[in-house]
C-alpha cells in the first residue's frame, strides 16, 4: 500500500550507498527528495517540513559523516524519526473496568464508519465479548439497512430505530437496551458529517456527554490528501477523539495521510482497514508502517497474519525444506493452498520484501487453480526434482492438467525463481528469516 | 444563472477565503522572490495541487516575474487564474444526445458518493423534463440497493433491481432492455466502489460495460468516475487505472462543501483530459452542479 513512497525513497538511498562518506550537499539533496515524495505521499505539506528540519538537525553532522554506510545511516534516521511520528508502540482499544464499554465511531462522509464497525464488532465477539451495534446514522439513506445485514453476517444484533429521529436520544435509549441484555460492548455507528457542520458537531459532542463513550474512535480514508490535518484537528478540538482507524489501506495511496493525522492530533492509530471483507482489520504496528514506508517489506505483520492459518508443525516442516534446499512442488502447492486460505493475495504479498519492487503484480486466483493443476499432473518423482522435467514429460504434464506448454514452461521457472529466492533468505545473515514464509 | 454562481460561489467560500487570504498575505507588501514563490508553491500544495502541477504554475509566474511583469498581488492573482483556467479548458457538461437511453455508467473507489451523486442527477434530468431509470448494479455492498432506490423514490425515477449478490453486467442489461421498452431517456448504472488496484473488482467493471455495449451498441455514452475532492494524489492514480480499464468520459468532483479544495482536478486535466462535467457542493438533492472552470477559478481568486 506505501510502496510508492518505499520505491522513491529507495531510489534516493541507492545514491547515497557506496559513496563513502556523505557530504552536507548529498544530505540536502537526499532530503530534498524525501520533501517531494512525502509530498507526492499527500504529507501534509508542515508536518514535511517540521519532518525535513528534523532529520537534517541529525543527519549533517558527525554521525552520518563518520558512519561507514552513510546511505543505512540516513535510512535509519529517517526510519526512527518516521516510527517517532507515527507512534511507538500499537495501541488496543481500552476497555470500561465498568462495562459496557461504549465506542463511538465519527468521520466524514464515506470513510468508511459503518464497514469498520462491523469489522470491529466481529474482533470483539471473537475475542469472546457480547458487543452490540447502535444504527444511530439517521442522516444516509439505508445506512440502518446496511448496518443490519452486516450484524447478521457476523451474528452480532444491531440496535436500530425506525421511529427515533434523533440520534441522541436513540444512543442513549441503545445503552440502556445493551445493559438490559448483558451487553459487554456498544459501538455506535453515526452519520458521517462535514468537520465544519457546525450544529451535525454540537450533535456529535451531546452524544459524546451523554453516553460518556470509552473511545471515540476517528475514522479517515488513507487516500485523504492535505485536508486531512484540517479534518482530523476539527474533529480533535470539538469532539475529542481517542484513536483512529485508516480505512482503504488496501489500495495504493501512499498513506500520507497517516503520518499528517497523527502528528496533527498525536492520537493513535488502532486499525487500517484491508479491504471490503468483514474480517480484513488489522492491528496498527507504526514500527511496520515506517520500515514497509522505507522499503524494508512488512516481514513482522506476515509473519502474524501466517500464524493464524498455518499450523506450526507444518511450518517446522517447510523451515526444513527451505534450509535443505529440498523445496519441492509439493511444498509449493502446499504452500498456496495455505496462502489462499490467509486472504487477498496482493496483501499477503505486498507485504514480503523484494516483492513490493515488482510492477504491476497482478495476482490472479484463478492463476493458482492452474498452478495446482499442473501440479497435481506431474509424477512424485517429478515433484521432487523438477530437473528431470525433459520437453516430453512438460508436454504430458500439460495435457494432463488440461494447460499448454508455455503454462508449464512458466510454473517451472517460477518455481526455480522461487527456489532461488528461497536459497537467498536462508543465506542472508541480516535479515531474520520469517518462520513461517509462505512460500 | 444567477442562483447558479450563487450557490456554486456559496459552496466554495471557504476554499475562495483560504485560499486568496493566503496568497494575498504572501503577497501583501513583498517583492516577488524565491521566498514568496516557494510559499506560493507551498500554498498550492496545501489545495491539493500536487507538487509537479503547482511547479509548473511557479514556474510561469517566476517567468513573468523575471520579465518585470508582475508588480503586485492583482498581477500574481490574475496570472494564477489565467494558468489555472488554461489547464481546465473550456466547459463540458453532460449533454443528453442520440438514441435513447442515454446510458451513463457511474463508477469510483469506496465512498465517493457514487449513489448520492446519482440521486442528485436523477432529480437534474427529471426536472429537464426527462424521464430517468436508475440500475442497481451495486450488488455488493449491504443494503446499496436500498439506498439507491431511495433516491430513485425521492427523484421520481424508475428502478431496476435484482437481488444482492447477482451479477451486476445482468441488472445493467436488464436496465438498458426495459428502458428500450418503456421509452425512458436516461438510464443511470450505479456501480459498487471498488478499488483501482484490485484487478478481479476492475476485471468485472470491463464485464458490466461490455454487457451494456451488447444491450446497446453506443452505450454507455457517459462513463462517469466520481472523485471525492478530499482525496489526495491518489486520485490520479485512480483516474488513470479507471481510464486504462473502462475509458473515462468525464468527471464528477464531490464533498466540495467541505474545506478540501480538490485541486488534484488539475493533475488529473493535464495528465489525461479528462474534462470534470459536475461538482457536488452539498447533500441536498439540488446540490450538484456544472462545472465551469471559468467560474470555478474565478469563485477561487474572486
Amino acid at each position: 500500500m506505501l510502496e510508492a513512497l518505499s520505491e522513491k525513497l529507495e531510489s534516493i538511498f541507492k545514491k547515497l550507498k557506496g559513496k563513502g562518506l556523505l557530504k552536507e550537499e548529498d544530505v540536502e539533496l537526499a532530503l530534498k527528495e524525501i520533501r517531494l515524495a512525502f509530498l507526492e505521499a499527500d504529507v501534509n505539506f508542515k508536518v514535511v517540513r517540521d519532518f525535513v528540519q528534523k532529520i537534517k538537525g541529525k543527519a549533517i553532522g558527525k554521525e552520518v559523516l563518520e558512519s561507514l554506510t552513510p546511505g543505512q545511516q540516513v535510512i535509519k534516521i529517517v526510519n526512527e524519526e518516521l516510527c517517532e511520528l507515527l507512534g511507538k508502540t500499537n495501541s488496543r482499544i481500552q476497555l470500561s473496568s465498568n462495562p459496557p464499554t461504549i465506542i463511538m465511531m465519527v468521520g466524514l462522509h464515506g470513510s468508511g464508519k459503518t464497514t469498520t464497525a462491523a469489522k470491529l464488532a466481529r474482533i470483539f465477539k471473537k475475542e469472546g465479548r457480547r458487543p452490540m451495534l447502535v444504527a444511530a446514522d439517521l442522516q444516509r439513506p439505508a445506512a440502518i439497512d446496511q448496518l443490519i445485514t452486516l450484524g447478521s453476517q457476523i451474528d452480532v444484533p444491531v440496535y436500530y430505530s425506525k421511529e427515533l429521529r434523533d440520534p441522541v436520544t436513540l444512543c442513549e435509549e441503545s445503552i440502556k437496551k445493551a445493559r438490559a441484555d448483558a451487553r459487554d460492548i456498544i459501538i455506535l455507528d453515526t452519520a458521517g458529517r462535514l468537520h465544519i457542520d457546525d450544529s451535525l458537531m454540537s450533535e456529535l459532542k451531546r452524544i459524546k456527554e451523554r453516553v460518556l463513550p470509552k473511545e471515540v474512535i476517528f475514522v479517515a480514508d488513507a487516500m485523504t490528501g492535505q485536508d486531512a490535518v484540517n479534518i482530523a484537528k476539527n474533529f480533535n478540538e470539538r469532539i475529542g477523539i481517542d484513536g483512529i482507524i485508516l480505512t482503504k489501506m488496501d489500495g495504493d495511496a501512499r498513506g500520507g495521510a497517516a503520518l499528517s493525522i497523527r502528528a496533527i492530533t498525536e492520537k493513535p492509530i488502532k486499525f487500517i482497514g484491508v479491504g471490503e471483507k468483514i474480517d480484513m482489520l488489522e492491528p496498527f504496528y507504526p514500527e511496520r508502517i515506517a520500515s514497509r514506508i522505507l522499503g524494508m517489506g512488512d516481514v513482522l505483520s506476515l509473519i502474524e497474519q501466517a500464524q493464524k492459518s498455518f499450523d506450526q508443525k507444518e511450518a517446522e516442516k517447510l523451515q526444513k525444506a527451505i534450509i535443505d534446499e529440498s523445496f519441492t512442488f509439493d511444498d509449493l502447492k502446499d504452500q498456496l493452498k495455505k496462502l489462499r486460505s490467509m486472504g487477498p493475495l496482493e496483501s499477503i504479498l505486498s507485504m514480503i520484501p523484494g516483492f513490493n519492487k515488482i510492477k504491476n503484480l497482478n495476482v490472479d486466483e484463478k492463476e493458482f487453480i492452474k498452478i495446482e493443476a499442473i501440479i497435481n499432473s506431474m509424477t512424485k518423482k517429478e515433484r521432487r526434482n523438477y530437473q528431470i522435467l525433459n520437453g516430453s514429460r512438460r508436454r504430458r504434464i500439460a495435457m494432463g492438467s488440461g494447460t499448454t506448454a508455455a503454462d508449464v514452461n512458466r510454473v517451472i521457472k517460477q518455481y526455480v525463481e522461487l527456489k532461488k529466492m528461497l536459497k537467498m533468505f536462508k543465506g542472508k545473515g541480516g535479515l531474520k528469516l520469517p518462520r513461517f514464509l509462505p512460500f | 444563472m444567477m442562483g447558479f454562481f450563487e450557490r456554486l460561489r456559496e459552496g466554495l467560500t471557504k476554499t475562495r477565503k483560504g485560499f486568496v487570504e493566503k496568497v494575498e498575505l504572501i503577497f501583501a507588501g513583498r517583492k516577488i522572490d524565491e521566498e514568496t514563490l516557494g510559499e506560493l508553491e507551498e500554498t498550492l500544495i496545501t489545495s491539493d495541487v500536487g507538487p509537479g502541477a503547482a511547479a509548473e504554475i511557479i514556474a510561469v509566474i517566476r517567468e513573468e516575474a523575471d520579465k518585470g511583469k508582475i508588480k503586485d498581488t492583482d498581477d500574481v492573482k490574475e496570472l494564477l487564474k489565467k494558468k489555472m483556467v488554461s489547464i481546465l479548458g473550456y466547459s463540458q457538461p453532460i449533454v443528453v444526445y442520440g438514441d435513447r437511453p442515454f446510458v451513463i455508467l457511474a463508477v469510483g473507489v469506496n465512498g465517493v458518493g457514487k449513489t448520492t451523486t446519482i440521486g442528485k442527477l436523477a432529480s437534474r434530468f427529471r426536472s429537464q423534463g426527462l424521464s430517468v431509470l436508475l440500475a442497481a448494479a451495486d450488488t455488493f455492498r449491504a443494503a446499496a440497493i436500498e439506498q439507491l432506490e431511495i433516491w430513485a423514490k425521492r427523484a421520481d425515477a424508475q428502478f431496476v433491481k435484482h437481488q444482492s449478490g447477482s451479477d451486476p453486467a445482468a441488472v445493467a442489461f436488464d436496465a438498458i432492455v426495459a428502458a428500450q421498452h418503456r421509452g425512458v431517456d436516461v438510464v443511470i448504472v450505479d456501480t459498487a466502489g471498488r478499488l483501482h488496484t484490485k484487478s478481479p473488482l476492475m476485471e468485472e467493471l470491463k464485464k458490466v460495460k461490455r454487457v451494456i455495449e451488447k444491450a446497446m451498441p453506443d452505450a454507455p455514452q457517459e462513463i462517469l468516475l466520481v472523485v471525492d475532492a478530499t482525496t489526495g494524489q491518489n486520485a490520479l492514480r485512480q483516474a488513470e487505472m479507471f481510464d486504462r480499464a473502462i475509458g473515462i468520459t468525464g468527471i464528477t468532483l464531490t464533498k466540495l462543501n467541505g474545506t478540501a479544495k480538490g485541486g488534484i482536478i488539475f493533475a488529473i486535466k493535464k495528465g489525461l483530459n479528462i474534462p470534470v462535467r459536475l461538482i457536488g457542493v452539498g447533500e441536498g438533492i439540488d446540490d450538484l452542479r456544472d462545472f465551469n472552470p471559468e467560474e470555478f477559478v474565478e469563485a477561487l481568486f474572486s
